[in-house]
């Protein structure tokens, strides 16, 4: 084994590959709030809390349902979702034409009423769940021992993030989103419902978080504040990318988990802020973020 | 002018009738963790707790009079010295209890200095709040990081563990924890081999795990407390390092963390407490009256909680005895000189320093199997006599100890 740093090869890759598994999670949520950011011109602080509550569902459909993981991949950002789309309905369509700071306010509003209630109902020390059967073991790839759950994390974040970006920017149901968020007065003249397909936007960012909420139960403690230790990082994540910016949030997702990875192994104690510092930097020299077009 | 002399009259009747029956009136301030990772090892329960003692103490002696606020200290040192210095500079508070976070904790301690108020630790951990931080005004009740790894880290020695690793939370609790463990496995023979320094809040181990594994050492050691101890074990199992042949030391474990994690992932762990709820009968009861306090049937109170009703119940006895809580220095005083006795601790003492002396437990999770009913975590493995289980007194470098 050859040494990098001082740091033996093995140890390095290991940590890289952490990285890039840290950065599924951070790409899957960060894609959610482009998704919303692009579309809905919302900064979605309720992102965090959205996240929560899909581990939740999970948690609760195996508790009281007894329905496991794979069902809840599916049915928990399902039902997350539902409630993003009663959210978008029910308040967020009146604050699209007002400044960014309404709909954030009011995002965050909610962000601290679910965490509450969660808090109040369920506890803050966080509930157990178990890593499906089918994905316990792992595998030894010589230089670190790979968890196959993790490996699944990686490739499940990977499809979700890669077709998404193709829905949004190679199909035509993109295209008319699109074309609904530059001039929607123009698009709805060509018959389509753009109000509808809005909602449904909104729901699909919210689902897409409570998709990554059931990804992590299994492997972060399922707690109220789950959410909102994660969610500035994710902010932090689109900011650098460039708001709204589809593969923005994908690369930089990725990106930033492996940088944040390599600074756990050469200097622990800064890797709760190296993300903020890049941050700080990109800002400096590229005010839109690395991907963002300047508006 | 005659009306007003009456009045005046009426008024000094007044004030002399309460001071021939001795009113004493006390505000007590629990200080704690109210919304995030250290919330239900302290937090609300810490309330509850403090609630009890409070209304057994005023059955049996209705000439005190008692209130009680609470406070969310966000486990930010200013936010937490702001509180404190409110409440004891504006709202009259004379004590203030709990305080989970040593980093926290340990500003609190000094305020309650300054101002001679009175401060009962019970969530807080670093032994250094009666060693070289020590003061005539704080009393730490529960537990510290001395008493932890003299309990944990000693016995894992004993059994083979002779090498350490340690994931240490970066602030001040995580050092202290560390510190003490590390002194511990040397002096039992032992190498501490490497250490990482983690972020407090932190989601994901991994990367330390890894860290831990290539250091080949036989324990990992896990300095850090609430949601940083269930995500390192959760992910430690992931990582298949139990399996691998390397042993897991969580140095504070609580039951809440217990039953966060599930037996399935807990079980087999080592741990050290000062009180757990389904130890006996007595402890039973008080969890029972605790459930029904705190509104929350389903939840375990934890050696904290237990240390707050029992620390509130001793300031409590003390004050009446002096007749006032306005000096703190001499609450502290008397509390350090009366013998303590409650149903949840029973008779101790409080050193010179301010620590509360007490048996530890050494325990073991239960395996999913040998549980039969919830809240059933632990089997007692050993018993640590109180004049042991405790730093000794002239190791701790507390300016109130003389020679």
């Amino acid at each position: 084994m050859f040494e990098i740093f001082g740091i033996p090869s093995g140890a390095l890759f290991g940590q890289l590959l952490i990285g890039l598994i840290n950065g599924s999670f951070y790409a899957l949520l960060s894609l959610g709030l482009a998704v919303i950011f692009g579309m809905l011109n919302i900064i979605n602080f309720s992102h965090g809390a959205q996240y929560m509550m899909g581990a939740f569902a999970a948690y609760l459909m195996l508790k009281y349902s007894g329905l496991g993981y794979w069902p809840a991949l599916i049915v928990a950002p399902l039902v997350v979702g539902l409630t993003g789309v009663l959210v978008e309905r029910l308040f967020l369509q009146w604050l699209y034409k007002l400044d960014h700071l309404y709909g954030l306010l009011l995002t965050f509003g909610l962000a601290l009423i679910i965490e509450g209630v969660a808090r109040n109902q369920l506890g803050s020390a966080g509930l157990p769940y178990v890593v499906p059967d089918a994905l316990r073991g792992g595998q030894n790839l010589g230089f670190m021992f790979l968890p196959n759950y993790r490996a699944w994390v990686i490739v499940a974040s990977l499809a979700v993030c890669i077709s998404t970006w193709f829905v949004i920017e190679r199909t035509r149901l993109g295209a008319y989103l699109r074309a609904a968020t530059e001039n929607p007065t123009l698009v709805r003249a060509f018959g389509i419902n753009v109000p509808v397909m809005i909602t449904l936007t909104y729901g699909f960012g919210v689902a897409l978080a409570a998709f990554a909420g059931v990804m992590a139960a299994p492997i972060y403690n399922v707690s109220p504040q789950m959410g909102s230790e994660l969610i500035i990082v994710v902010f932090a994540v689109v900011v650098i990318g460039g708001m709204g910016s589809i593969l923005g949030a994908i690369v930089t997702g990725f990106g930033l988990g492996i940088i944040e990875g390599l600074t756990k192994v050469f200097f622990p104690e800064a890797s709760a802020t190296v993300i903020f510092v890049i941050m700080a930097i990109v800002l400096l020299v590229r005010p839109a973020g690395l991907f963002g077009r300047r508006a | 002018m005659k009306k007003t002399l009456g009045l005046a009259a009426l008024t000094a009747m007044l004030l002399s009738g309460a001071a021939n029956a001795q009113q004493v009136t006390v505000k007590i301030g629990v200080l704690s963790d109210m919304s995030s990772l250290y919330a239900d090892i302290g937090g609300p329960g810490s309330v509850a707790a403090a609630k009890l003692a409070v209304a057994e103490f005023t059955k049996d002696n209705p000439n005190v009079k008692v209130e009680l606020i609470s406070g969310d200290h966000q486990n930010k040192p200013d936010v937490g010295s702001n509180i404190a210095n409110q409440w004891l500079d504006v709202d009259k508070v004379d004590v203030i209890v709990d305080v989970p976070n040593s980093g926290v904790a340990l500003a609190v301690s000094q305020i309650a200095a300054t101002k001679n108020k009175v401060f009962v630790v019970s969530g807080a951990a670093s032994s250094d709040l009666t060693g070289s931080k020590c003061n005539a005004n704080t009393v730490h009740w529960t537990y510290d990081t001395w008493m932890l790894s003299n309990g944990t880290a000693k016995a894992m020695v004993k059994t083979g563990g002779d090498s350490w690793f340690f994931l240490t939370a970066d602030y001040a609790f995580g050092h202290a924890l560390e510190r003490d463990a590390g002194a511990v496995v040397e002096k039992n023979g032992g190498k501490v081999l490497g250490k990482v320094r983690v972020p407090l809040n932190t989601n994901d181990f991994s990367s330390f795990l890894l860290q831990a594994q290539t250091s080949k050492a036989k324990v990992i050691g896990l300095a850090n407390a609430g949601g940083d101890t269930i995500n390192s074990i959760k992910q430690s199992a992931e990582f298949g390092i139990v399996k691998g042949g390397q042993k897991l030391a969580g140095l504070l474990v609580f039951a809440s963390d217990v039953n966060a994690l599930g037996l399935p992932t807990a079980q087999g762990l080592s741990l050290t407490e000062t009180w757990y709820w389904d130890q006996n009968d007595a402890n039973r009861a008080w969890s029972k009256r605790w459930q029904t306090e705190r509104n929350a049937a389903g939840k375990f109170p934890t050696m904290i909680h237990a240390g707050v009703y029992s620390g509130v119940l001793h300031y409590l006895k003390s004050v009446a005895a002096l007749k006032s809580g306005a000096d703190g220095k001499a609450v502290v005083e008397q509390m350090k000189k009366t013998p303590t006795d409650d149903v949840l601790f029973g008779k101790g003492e409080i050193r010179v320093d301010g620590r509360k002396i007490h048996p530890a437990y050494l325990f073991e999770v239960k395996k999913p199997e040998e549980s039969k009913y919830p809240g059933d975590f632990y089997t007692l493995k050993a018993t640590i006599p109180a004049n042991e289980a405790f730093r000794p007194l002239a190791e701790g470098q507390c300016p109130l100890v003389k020679g």
